[in-house]
């Protein structure tokens, strides 16, 4: 059983369509990069699966479980399961790196604020900011507090991770620091999302990769599919504009 | 002119002048406290449920939206007029003071509700889907995320409307309260001289919003740091 599912996904901005008909699945552990021009709905389809915008039609199942996005308690026990990391990071300005991480954990699971800040530590260790954890975010460089986001959502212990755009903010010099990151995830075997424009890695990490035009998935394969024998003329055109340079 | 308040000084401080102006300066003391503590609850309340997007508040929030909007603009004094006259209307027998009181507490809501709305607003939408997509409720978000951050937009304004509001609540005197205006008054009218009775007036307002200003102060220090990088 595919872990999740989607079929016929729709979605829009007021009287705007940006999802039209998604379907696809994804197994557990697969890492699922999303490609495609800008405004083609791949950042709106991870608000979609995360119910920051419900869909406006369509099924998505969770381990086999349809969700109902209009409903609070599936959204939360959606979003239990599935964090997402923010292209501007979105940390909460008010609390120190360290608070961050546990705020969630400790608020909203109601962990002890011991075990939460020990796992925080841990975290943020990984990602190479141990030594950040008293600083606010208007102190760090973009690169440091992405890495702060991903670890704030990696806190939660969720099964899934949506990365929509991780690194498109960040100075080139830091990109590098956050793919590192991600990597690391990948190795843990966790269900990844990906939305990029960084396409070597992309080509480098994904199992899956989707390209997305205009609210539809128009194609998808192993990176070496899409990437060498796209076979929708609009993949190519997309994959022959960006592989030029 | 001099010579003259030296004259009358012991005699306009005698022990039922002094009194006097104590109790006028308690009705002022108590009705800016009331605006401003019962004026800035009601106005967070008010503020943070015209926020909501609960479609069963809509109604609620509606009579709010013309609540703050007409108050705001409709001049102090002809708030009192028209609190005293519906007190009449409904035949409720209440003090002068208690209609003012409720006067005030009309205004302060109503103005503060759009400070603190125009604070919750400056912190940025993406502070709210962080949030909600880490499961944090309206009211934890609100607590622990979006109040700490909008209490720098929300202090300055809101201090500065209280001491503005201590000066307005003069305007009580219009339907009889004794508060300082009134009493300034009516001991100029007993014959002190004018400059040592609103002189008095004067500091004792000073004594009132000088320490409140300190406070928004330190409110906003407590509240809201600024950090340096």
């Amino acid at each position: 059983m595919p872990q999740l599912e989607l079929v016929d996904i729709r979605a829009n901005y007021g009287d705007l369509a940006v999802l039209e008909r998604v379907t696809f699945s994804v197994e557990k552990g697969e890492i699922i990069s999303l490609i495609g021009p800008s405004g083609s709905g791949k950042s709106t389809l991870l608000r979609v699966l995360v119910g920051l915008l419900p869909p406006a039609a369509g099924t998505v199942r969770l381990d086999g479980q349809a969700v109902d996005y209009h409903s609070k308690a599936a959204v939360r026990l959606v979003r239990s399961r599935m964090a997402i990391v923010f292209q501007q990071y979105n940390l909460f300005q008010n609390m120190s790196v360290l608070a961050n991480v546990t705020i969630a954990p400790v608020r909203v699971k109601g962990q002890p604020a011991a075990e939460a800040e020990a796992y925080a530590r841990k975290l943020l260790d990984r990602v190479g900011l141990g030594h950040k954890l008293d600083a606010y975010p208007d102190q760090l460089s973009g690169g440091q507090q992405q890495r702060v986001a991903i670890a704030r959502a990696l806190a939660l212990r969720p099964e899934i991770v949506l990365l929509d755009e991780v690194t498109s903010a960040l100075d080139p010099e830091l990109v590098n620091e956050v793919l590192d990151v991600i990597r690391l995830l990948a190795a843990d075997g966790m269900t990844i999302f990906f939305v990029s424009h960084e396409m070597a890695f992309v080509r480098e990490v994904s199992s899956k990769v989707f390209f997305m035009d205009k609210g539809h998935v128009v194609e998808s394969g192993t990176p070496a599919q899409i990437f060498d024998a796209p076979r929708q003329p609009r993949t190519r055109e997309f994959v022959s504009k960006i592989l030029r340079h | 002119m001099l010579q003259q308040i030296i004259d009358q000084a012991p005699k306009f401080f005698g022990y039922y002048n002094v009194l006097f102006l104590l109790q006028a300066f308690a009705a002022t003391f108590l009705l800016s406290l009331a605006g401003c503590v019962l004026g800035f609850a009601l106005g967070f309340v008010l503020a943070v449920t015209r926020r909501t997007a609960d479609w069963r508040l809509a109604p609620l929030r509606v009579v709010m939206i013309v609540f703050t909007e007409a108050f705001r603009r409709i001049p102090f004094l002809v708030t009192l007029m028209l609190v005293f006259f519906a007190f009449q209307a409904l035949k409720l027998d209440v003090s002068m003071f208690a209609v003012a009181l409720f006067s005030v507490c009309l205004i302060a809501t109503a103005f503060i509700t759009e400070i603190v709305r125009a604070g919750l607003d400056s912190v940025h939408r993406n502070q709210w889907d962080a949030a909600a997509a880490m499961n944090f409720g309206y009211l934890e978000t609100l607590r622990y995320i979006v109040v700490p951050q909008a209490w720098k937009v929300m202090l300055p304004p809101a201090f500065s409307f209280f001491v503005l509001f201590i000066k307005d609540t003069a305007l009580a005197s219009q339907i009889g309260v004794v508060e300082l205006t009134f009493a300034g008054k009516v001991l100029a009218n007993k014959g002190f001289p004018a400059a040592l009775t609103f002189g008095t007036v004067l500091v004792l307002y000073f004594v009132l919003s000088w320490p409140l200003a300190r406070f928004g102060r330190w409110m906003g220090v407590k509240l809201a740091p600024t950090r340096t990088r």
